[in-house]
């Protein structure tokens, strides 16, 4: 065995081409501004608001390779910052994605994080302050963050689960931004943009959006969101009769009660 | 349909008499079932047969309803066939449970009314069918809660909307299910729409200029209906299609109003000017079957109670706001309102001001009433916290009030088994606090069990869910060094060496969520009820011990529009000195109604985020209330009804009884390993705490 490891870090990924992103505030010069700052930050708001898009469009701006991971509740701390595999007869450390990123000045997006145990998530808690370091235990290293890197993280506030619930020591790090579906018009030209269907359509789509968003709390847990109406249009677009292709992609998608079925039928019949 | 297959040989007078003395015998009234017999005779055993279930099955409801099934069975048989038999009986009970025993009466003796809405349209829709869907239909159209009730006539006083119980307008049961969206959804226009008015325009006012109030009122609800059809078609073109295709052509008499009002624009002042134009001629207006009617004056007061609730509730939520009548007193500037694209947004001093939610959907709600926020909510209301109005519903105290005043917290269907049907709405639950208990109880039974608890306390720390290291995997987060040395020594011998060289960690997560659903019925006085408390106080150790999520809950209640539920630990309350107060105050109350218990308890453990579910009852008798036929067969059925329910929400039951005839019954609830009967009530509390530990593990 040699005397230092060998060390393997996966190689990242760079944005190339300009992801679709509708900016609804100031959420763009906020997050420049934080990058500057080197602060991390957190996105909060429902699924399919378009959280996961603004980071990768915000990495393709700054130009930076954009690293993600989906938390699960199995995710472990080595599942992040990286463990040692066996190649012939030696131990080789292979770099977690929080590592790589870190190593490359990358943009890291933990994204669902409240998925993740709690004990896994302390570990970004030295990254996510003035410190800025992260501690890879197993190899004795502590990883300076370059400049460049930053952490995103993301979760969903509608869930009620009390075990869904951010630590305040973790929320505590970073500068929250707000995500929500953009306002009705600004939404329709998103679909439309995203989906390739014709402003008629994109519009009644929305207001379809608007509707099951009112059954919020009364039999479903999420109104539809801005991604489930992209797959709707998309749907349209390629050739689909506009209330199946919601039927399909958006009130199928959302309940698998059937009496909840039949009313969110309803509504589509409603309004195509 | 019959409880068995009868012989053919139909049943004399004398035999029916008998019988129907059987059912029957729990009425008051000592009338003699003799001529009820002698109207029978002539039917056949099949039929007698069904009577006789009939029969039965009203008068567990009320004995005049049995009666009364029993006198018109013959005449009722002429006409209907089986179903139609059993339908009319269940149209029956069903008002009976709604609107009581005369609205049942009444409907019982309209056979001639009963039978014309049967034959003339096999196909009628009911409200009770498309009541749930249409609802959340409603829901999902309008921002603001809109309830649905059945009603004499269909109409809205903008916060409910009233449908007729039954509609058989239409040749098909969907054609008529349809009517009802339909007319659900030109009611909710009303109230979104601005058929009530707004700031600008008083209803009323306008409609005072007619002598002839009603006439004016069927016209202005016939061009409210052309009006508002159009107005949907701009937001729900597939719904407004839906209803064209219903109505049909416009019947003659509207074709003016078709022209002039059916525009997506059109305005209910465009109406009233209308309106004017029709009062002046002598025509009625053409009957619309999917129109509702206008009741104004019940609208107009509901509005205006809402709009005054509201501007309230905006006004305190303003007031609280820096610079804004809170802290630096009068003479500062009102928010400036932003009403555009349908969002109310409020500014001070250019800054956008956030407000509680509950105040924007009160700006919202009369932004839709008025068309603008009225003034006087943007008066500053003086220095306070923010509070949102209280409901009228919320009362606080009241508990030594007759509770059949109050209003129930959750009302809960129960299942009749002869009916074979829900009864809606049927049982009546309140959440009642405990007062608390001898605050010494707990410390006093823990002192004298100490070695038990401590035993029990063992126990169950070893099943605690730790973390494991599992070493030999294939893969993992760590080298198993031991299995990388052994692998290294074997290759060095030149053996095969093994692959397995990774330690993983395994979480035992108990993800487990338990309810104890506690008998607090009369029959627990005395030393069942000392048994069940101590039981409960090791359990608690247990499960503190073991850190699993749960919660104890008792019951009691007398009769269906009384079933207490006195929570003694909720899922988030932790054990402390209140519960401890609680456990001590349990105490023996009245009856036993067992389904809506369980349903409430498991609505309750439904919510919590556990895998596992756990409901275990701890009681002593069989299910039991007062008065009604809970006791005995019914009362078994709606809890293994409520049991059933439990289980396909994924919530596993359990029962620890101290019944020594449990063992006849509870299999049929529970399932035939799901339950324990306990012969010695005193080996509660020890076994309590091994049952749960057999069950959780």
């Amino acid at each position: 065995m040699s005397e230092a490891a060998r060390v393997s870090t996966p190689k990242l990924q760079q944005i190339e081409r300009e992801p679709y992103y509708q900016p609804i505030g100031d959420e763009v010069a906020l997050f420049e501004s934080a990058h500057r700052r080197r602060l991390p930050v957190l996105l909060k708001g429902p699924t399919g608001c378009g959280k996961t898009r603004f980071v990768e469009y915000m990495a393709w701006r700054l130009k930076r390779p954009l690293v993600t991971v989906a938390c699960h509740d199995d995710l472990t701390t080595a599942d992040l910052v990286g463990r040692y595999l066996i190649v012939g007869n030696e131990t080789v450390w292979v770099d977690g994605p929080l590592t790589a990123a870190v190593r490359a000045g990358a943009i890291c997006y933990l994204d669902e994080i409240v998925e993740a145990r709690k004990d896994t998530t302390v570990v970004i808690h030295p990254l996510a302050d003035a410190r800025r370091i992260l501690a890879v235990d197993k190899r004795g290293e502590l990883v300076a963050a370059p400049d460049p890197f930053m952490l995103v993280v993301s979760y969903n506030p509608g869930y009620q689960s009390v075990l869904k619930e951010i630590k305040p020591s973790t929320r505590q790090r970073f500068v929250a931004l707000d995500f929500d579906y953009p306002e009705a018009a600004v939404e329709a030209g998103i679909v439309a943009a995203e989906g390739g269907v014709d402003a008629e359509t994109a519009r009644r789509l929305v207001k379809l959006a608007e509707l099951t968003r009112n059954l919020k709390g009364a039999g479903l847990d999420e109104g539809a969101s801005t991604r489930l109406l992209v797959h709707a249009a998309q749907l349209i677009a390629d050739g689909v009769a506009p209330a199946i292709a919601c039927t399909a992609a958006v009130a199928r998608a959302l309940t698998d009660d059937p009496d909840m079925t039949g009313t969110l039928d309803d509504l589509v019949h409603a309004v195509f | 349909m019959t409880s068995s297959t009868p012989s053919s040989r139909k049943l004399f007078s004398d035999e029916l008499e008998l019988r129907l003395d059987e059912v029957l015998f729990a009425s008051p009234s000592h009338r003699s079932a003799k001529n009820i017999a002698d109207g029978l005779e002539r039917l056949g055993r099949e039929q007698q047969e069904r009577v006789l279930h009939w029969v039965a099955v009203a008068a567990q409801s009320y004995a005049e309803i049995g009666y009364l099934v029993a006198t018109l069975a013959p005449r009722a048989l002429d006409r209907l066939d089986a179903s139609g038999f059993e339908a009319w009986v269940l149209a029956g009970l069903d008002a009976y449970d709604r609107q009581g025993g005369q609205a049942a009466m009444a409907l019982l003796r309209d056979l001639d009314g009963f039978c014309a809405a049967r034959e003339h349209v096999p196909a009628a829709a009911r409200l009770a069918d498309v009541e749930s869907r249409l609802s959340r239909f409603l829901q999902g159209l309008s921002g603001r809660a809109l309830a649905l009730s059945h009603g004499a006539f269909a109409h809205t006083d903008t916060e409910t909307v009233f449908l007729p119980a039954q509609l058989a307008a239409l040749p098909t049961a969907a054609d008529n299910r349809r009517l009802y969206k339909a007319m659900a959804a030109l009611l909710w226009a009303q109230t979104r729409h601005g058929t009530f008015g707004s700031a600008a325009l008083d209803i009323e006012a306008a409609l005072a200029r007619w002598a002839d109030r009603e006439r004016a009122l069927r016209w202005f609800a016939t061009l409210e209906a052309v009006r508002l059809e159009a107005v949907l078609g701009a937001e729900l073109p597939g719904l407004a299609a839906e209803i064209a295709a219903l109505r049909g052509p416009w019947p003659t008499g509207l074709e003016e109003a078709v022209r002039r009002l059916s525009r997506p624009d059109a305005a209910v002042s465009q109406t009233l000017t209308f309106l004017a134009e029709c009062m002046a001629g002598e025509d009625e207006p053409p009957q619309l079957a999917h129109a509702g009617a206008i009741d104004i004056e019940a609208a107009l007061r509901v509005r205006a109670a809402r709009i005054a609730r509201e501007a309230e509730t905006v006004r305190r939520a303003l007031s609280t706001l820096k610079g804004f009548g809170g802290r630096q007193g009068a003479g500062e500037e009102a928010p400036a309102v932003n009403i555009e694209g349908g969002r109310v947004e409020f500014s001070l001093d250019g800054e956008v001001a956030a407000l509680p939610p509950e105040a924007r959907a009160a700006a919202q709600s009369l932004l839709q009433d008025l068309g603008e926020l009225p003034p006087e909510c943007l008066v500053p209301a003086g220095p306070g916290a923010w509070q949102p109005t209280q409901r009228e519903g919320d009362e606080g105290g009241g508990e030594n009030a007759l509770t059949s005043h109050r209003e129930p917290h959750r009302r809960y269907d129960e299942w009749d088994y002869r009916r074979r049907a829900y009864r809606r709405g049927w049982c009546h639950l309140f959440e009642v606090d405990l007062a608390p208990g001898d605050a010494d109880y707990v410390a006093k039974v823990s002192l004298r069990n100490t070695a038990a608890i401590r035993q029990i306390r063992r126990r169950f720390e070893m099943l605690r869910g730790e973390d494991r290291l599992l070493g030999r995997q294939p893969e993992g987060e760590e080298v198993d060094i031991d299995a990388l040395v052994e692998a290294a020594g074997d290759r060095a011998s030149g053996a095969e060496p093994s692959a397995r060289l990774f330690c993983r960690r395994i979480r035992n997560e108990r993800s487990l969520a338990a309810m104890f659903m506690v008998d607090m019925s009369g029959s627990t006085k005395g030393w069942v009820n000392d048994a069940e408390r101590e039981s409960l106080v090791m359990l608690c150790e247990a499960l503190e011990t073991l850190g699993d999520a749960y919660a104890i809950y008792g019951f009691s209640g007398w009769t269906r529009t009384r079933c207490d539920i006195y929570p003694v630990k909720r899922f988030d309350e932790r054990y402390d000195a209140t519960v401890r107060g609680r456990i001590a105050a349990i105490e023996a109350k009245d009856y036993t109604r067992m389904g809506v218990a369980i349903r409430h308890l498991t609505q309750l453990l439904e919510a919590q985020p556990a895998r596992h579910k756990l409901l275990v009852t701890l009681s002593d008798g069989r299910p039991d209330d007062f008065g009604d036929e809970y006791r005995g067969h019914y009362g078994i059925e709606d809890t293994r009804r409520a049991l059933q329910e439990a289980h396909e929400r994924g919530v596993r039951s359990y029962c620890v009884t101290i019944d020594r005839h449990g063992a006849d019954y509870l299999p049929r609830l529970y399932g035939p390993a799901r339950y324990a009967v306990l012969d010695d009530v005193w080996k509660l509390p020890l076994k309590v705490a091994d049952i749960y530990r057999r069950l959780a593990t």
